[in-house]
Parts: structure tokens; sequence; C-alpha cells
């Protein structure tokens, strides 16, 4: 749990005067399970693209994985994980050759992935849906299956774009449950989120508000720190603040 | 390289299971052939006609039967005074209406000069034109056969042959025009609408967090449409040539190459829009505006260039499909070889690599 897996210092991204994201500074632990909180245009995405290698940032350092953001970014893609805020599957391929598309692109090899899609399937109790198209599965379905292709080749750290939009509060949960299964593996994860409850979930959180970090620790020390019995109100507290 | 495998069949499932792409990618050629091919043709054949015949002698009788006896003019009924040619026109079924004058055959027999008239319905100027044309022709031949070969004092007489296309065959124009067409449709369009895609669901995003390098992502959703359209061109020649009696004069290594480099012509300009837009709509609509409208209307496909304005005379160079034409029609009607065709080659080429280029540094601007 000591060495970081991701460390960020005065990382700032501008488009034209536009400061996305503001000179923003955190370590993750590897193992950790790091909230991103902030309102919708905040700077969340921004900071997450450019630790994922999709965005060159304008000034700051950054290392993921051990590597550096700007010089560095094939050996970072090798390590990540990635699940953006829409639907990530091909809805006209099936449950399985999505795996194996996914899978094949990580480059990993016949048997790996023949071993993978077995166990996939039958974590997730979907052995009868394998051969479906992604299409007919209800949403909550599709959102495991689309965590569980964004690990398939056993990624360092995992990024997650507000993962569980639109989805009901039963399967959030099952959703969190396969979290933890992949953080008790050591895997790290970062993700960002709209729902309070889910940031109770995480090890750590920070919530950024105009593209700065205005709190940085775990929830039971921010509740404590904003004298606030839940996540919301510290939230609300940093959210008012601003304006 | 099994990354790559992968991708291909992934996109190769794409294609198969959608089906209004298939039925674009197979039906339309085939539909556009034969539509080109039989139903829209600028030949003419049997035309309406009428007669009005004051001489009525052996003379007029075999002239009006031998214009008859051809397959372009059809007799549909005789006049007998002039009142009667405008109602006949206005009935709007005849074409053309011949005069002939009292005492034709007197007239060509002792004065070795008679006269007759043709009106035509110019309202369709094309038409009127080419109508005129056939009965001179036919009038023509008939006078010399009258005149058995008598030396007529001071004619010329001009002996026509219509050189690579003796029958003037309008579909020799379509299949090269189609063919283009098509090509264009499914590489240019395809391509920009299968990437704006991915852009589109998010799955873009995915692909590039992966370790997939950009250019591979671009060519594996590339390559299964250079495939398809390169199939697509030989069911296009295969129909014109067995359908249509379409020669194929030049090397058909020369053709088959020609048609892989359009296509690939056509794949980088389809690139290119879906580097310039993210929605799927926007990326047809360009297509559909910028490519398929210009090479219809254009590329000396329909309309000839030499008639156009002089400015879109200029610009009609600049459309990849015009030199495509020139190659199709070099090759097929002339037996060209590779020296003749050098030069529209060389065009499509440049094209090709200046258009790659201008999308592969706004692609790497996007990923910056």
């Amino acid at each position: 749990m000591t060495q970081a897996a991701i460390t960020t210092t005065a990382l700032t991204k501008r488009f034209g005067n536009f400061i996305a994201t503001n000179a923003i500074s955190f370590d993750v632990a590897q193992g950790e399970i790091f909230g991103f909180l902030g309102a919708n245009g905040a700077g969340k995405t921004t900071a997450m693209r450019m630790l994922c290698g999709l965005l060159r940032p304008s000034s700051g350092e950054a290392r993921v994985a051990g590597f550096d953001i700007y010089t560095q970014t094939e050996q970072i893609k090798q390590r990540i994980g990635y699940m953006s805020q829409k639907f990530s599957l091909y809805e006209d391929l099936t449950v399985k050759e999505n795996i194996r598309f996914y899978g094949g692109i990580y480059g990993l090899s016949n048997s790996q992935i023949r071993e993978k899609t077995a166990d996939l399937l039958q974590r997730l109790s979907l052995e009868q849906e394998g051969n479906m198209l992604v299409r007919a599965l209800p949403l909550g379905w599709k959102q495991k299956l689309a965590f569980s292709i964004a690990v398939i080749h056993d990624p360092s750290i995992v990024f997650l774009d507000e993962p569980t939009g639109g989805v009901d509060p039963i399967t959030r949960r099952q959703f969190w449950d396969l979290i933890y299964e992949s953080a008790a593996k050591g895997v790290t994860i970062f993700v960002t989120t709209h729902y309070m409850d889910e940031a109770e979930y995480c090890n750590r959180i920070s919530i950024m508000v105009d593209g700065k970090i205005k709190a940085l620790d775990t929830p039971a020390a921010l509740k404590k720190q904003f004298g606030a019995d839940t996540m919301n109100e510290v939230f609300l507290q940093l959210a008012r603040a601003k304006s | 390289m099994k990354q790559f495998f992968e991708f291909v069949k992934k996109e190769c499932f794409h294609i198969f299971r959608d089906r209004r792409t298939l039925i674009i990618l197979f039906g339309m050629p085939v539909v556009l052939i034969v539509l080109f091919g039989f139903a829209i043709t600028n030949e003419i054949r049997h035309a309406r006609i009428a007669v009005l015949d004051y001489s009525q002698d052996a003379l007029s009788h075999g002239l009006v039967s031998k214009i008859t006896a051809s397959t372009y003019f059809d007799l549909a009924e005789n006049l007998r005074s002039e009142k009667e040619i405008l109602p006949a026109f206005k009935k709007g079924d005849i074409r053309m209406v011949i005069v002939i004058p009292n005492g034709f055959s007197r007239d060509f027999i002792r004065e070795r000069k008679a006269a007759i008239q043709l009106l035509t319905d110019a309202s369709d100027p094309n038409t009127a034109t080419t109508l005129i044309n056939y009965a001179n022709a036919i009038i023509g031949q008939y006078q010399q056969e009258q005149t058995h070969l008598q030396h007529l004092p001071l004619t010329i007489h001009p002996e026509v042959r219509m050189v690579y296309n003796p029958m003037l065959k309008s579909v020799f124009l379509f299949v090269p025009g189609v063919m283009t067409l098509i090509l264009m449709l499914v590489c240019a369009m395809m391509t920009s609408i299968t990437i704006t895609r991915e852009k589109e669901l998010g799955t873009m995003e995915i692909l590039l967090v992966s370790p997939l390098r950009p250019v591979l992502i671009i060519a594996g959703k590339v390559v299964p449409y250079v495939l398809l359209s390169f199939f697509i061109s030989i069911i296009i020649l295969c129909l014109g040539t067995w359908i249509f009696g379409m020669p194929v004069k030049g090397s058909i290594l020369l053709l088959l190459s020609a048609c892989g480099l359009f296509c690939l012509t056509a794949l980088s300009l389809g690139i290119l829009i879906s580097s310039l837009t993210n929605s799927q709509q926007t990326a047809m609509m360009i297509s559909m505006m910028g490519l398929l409208l210009p090479t219809i209307l254009l590329s000396g496909f329909v309309y000839p260039i030499e008639s156009m304005p002089v400015p879109l005379q200029i610009v009609s160079n600049i459309l990849p499909a015009k030199w495509f034409i020139i190659i199709l029609k070099d090759i097929m009607l002339k037996g060209s070889g590779l020296p003749q065709i050098a030069l529209p080659m060389g065009i499509l080429a440049g094209m090709t690599c200046f258009f790659l280029i201008v999308s592969l540094s706004k692609f790497k601007i996007r990923l910056s």
C-alpha cells in the first residue's frame, strides 16, 4: 500500500482562457479506492482524461503506475483499464465477442481469452447469455459486463468515469461489490461519481470545485472536518462556498 | 498483428449484422447499374412522328417508309394540312413532323434539288437535336440510293464513323459513372460513418485508451471496406460486361489496380471527413453534399464537362471522380495502357496522399 499508483503535481489543463483543471496535486496509493467528486464541469473528466493519455496537460507533472504521462503513454496504456460515462460495449456484438475483442486488442492469447471468458461469465452468472447480443441485456448487466471487460487484462489501475449513471440502487450496490473484489486483488480504483452514497464506499475522496481540489481525505475525516452527518452535506457546503 | 486481426473481425461483425448497410452495399450497385443501363438512357428509340405529305408520289412514299422502317422512328399519324401540325405536337406524344411539299419527286428529278421540312418539339432540346441528326442521316442515305451513285455536282459526303462506341450505347458512359458513384458511396461515406459511429458511441475513447495504435485503429476500420469495395467493383464490372456488353479492351490487371487506387482515394476522403466531425449525421451530410452530388453532376458522368461554364470546369478538376472516369473509359473502351493513363493515375495518387496527410495530422491534434 505504500507505493503510489498515481501522483500528480500541479497538473493543469487550459482550453484557451478557460482553466479546466487548475494545478491539482494528489497521490493515490496502490490498491486504494479513490473517489473523485465534483459538480458537472468541475474538471473531473478533464483530469481523468489527462491521466489516461487522452489529453495532453498544459503544465504540471503526473506519473501513472510509475510512468510519466508525457513521454510514457504507451507503457501506461498497457497497465490501465478505462470505463467511460457512455456505455462502451458494442451492442451488435454478443457478450462473448465483446470479451474476445477487448481481450484481443489488449494482446491476450487465445487460451487466456478462453479462460477469462469462462471465468467472467461464471462470476457475473451470464453463462446462459454468452451468445446473446449485448443490446438485449438489461442496463445493469451491461454496466457490470463493461466493468469486467475494463479489467480483463488485469490492469494495475482502473479509471471509472461515472460508471453507475442511470442504474438502480440495487444494481449499483452489486456494481460496487465488483469494485471491492478488484480492489481486494490489489487493483487501484480511480472513480468519479455524482452519487454521495457511493462516495462513502471509497477509501479516500477528493472534491473538486472550479478546477481546484477543495477537500481530500477519508469520508469519515471529511465529515468531521465539515461538521456534517453525511457526504451530501459536505459536498453542498463546498459547492455553495463557491457562489 | 493479432490485435489488428481481432479488430478487423469485429468490424466485419458490424457490417454483416447491419441489414441496412448490407442492402446499401450490395443492392445499390445492382439497382443503379440496371437502372442506368436499361431505364435511364439518352438513346432514342421508337420516337413517334407525324407526316404531312402533299406530294403523295412514289418518291415521297419511299422516303417515309425508309424513315419509319428504322427503329428510331414510328409513324404515328398522317396529317392532311398544316393546321394539324401544332395540335399534333400539343397532344404531346409526337416528337417530329415531316412536311413533304407538292411536286417533291418532280423537283428532285428535274431540278436535282428538292426540299422537305423537319419540325421537332424543341421543348426538350437534346432530344430534338438527336432526332434531327438521325433523320438527316436517313434522308442522306435515301438520296444516295435514289441517285444511283450518280455524281452530284459539288456534294460533300461526310462518312461518319463513331470510334470506340460505334453503336453509341449510353451504357458505356454509365457503367464507369455508376462504378465511380458506388465506390465513392461505399468507401467515403461508409468509412466516415463507421468511424464517427465509434466516436458517438464512446467506444472510440476506449480504443484510444487501449494500447492499440491510432493508425491501427483507423486501418482496422478501413481494411474491411477496402476489400468490400474492391469486390463490389468487380461485381459492377461483371454486370457491365456480361449484361450490357461493355468491352474491356485494355489490361484487366491495370483496370483492377486503377479501381484499387480509386478505392484508396475515396477511403482517405472518408477518413478526412470523419476527422472533421464527431456525428454520424454530419458525416453523412458532408458525404452526400460534398461528394455524391459533385460526383454525379460535375464529374462528366451525366453532363459533359466541356459544356460547363469555365468556373465549374475548373472545379471539376479537383474531383477524384472525374479522373477515375477518364481512366475507366480509356482502359475499357480505348484499350489504353499505363503510359496513356499515367497522368490521371498520378493525380489520384497525389490526392490520396494529400487527404491522408491532412487527416492524420488532424487525428493527432485531436489526440494530444
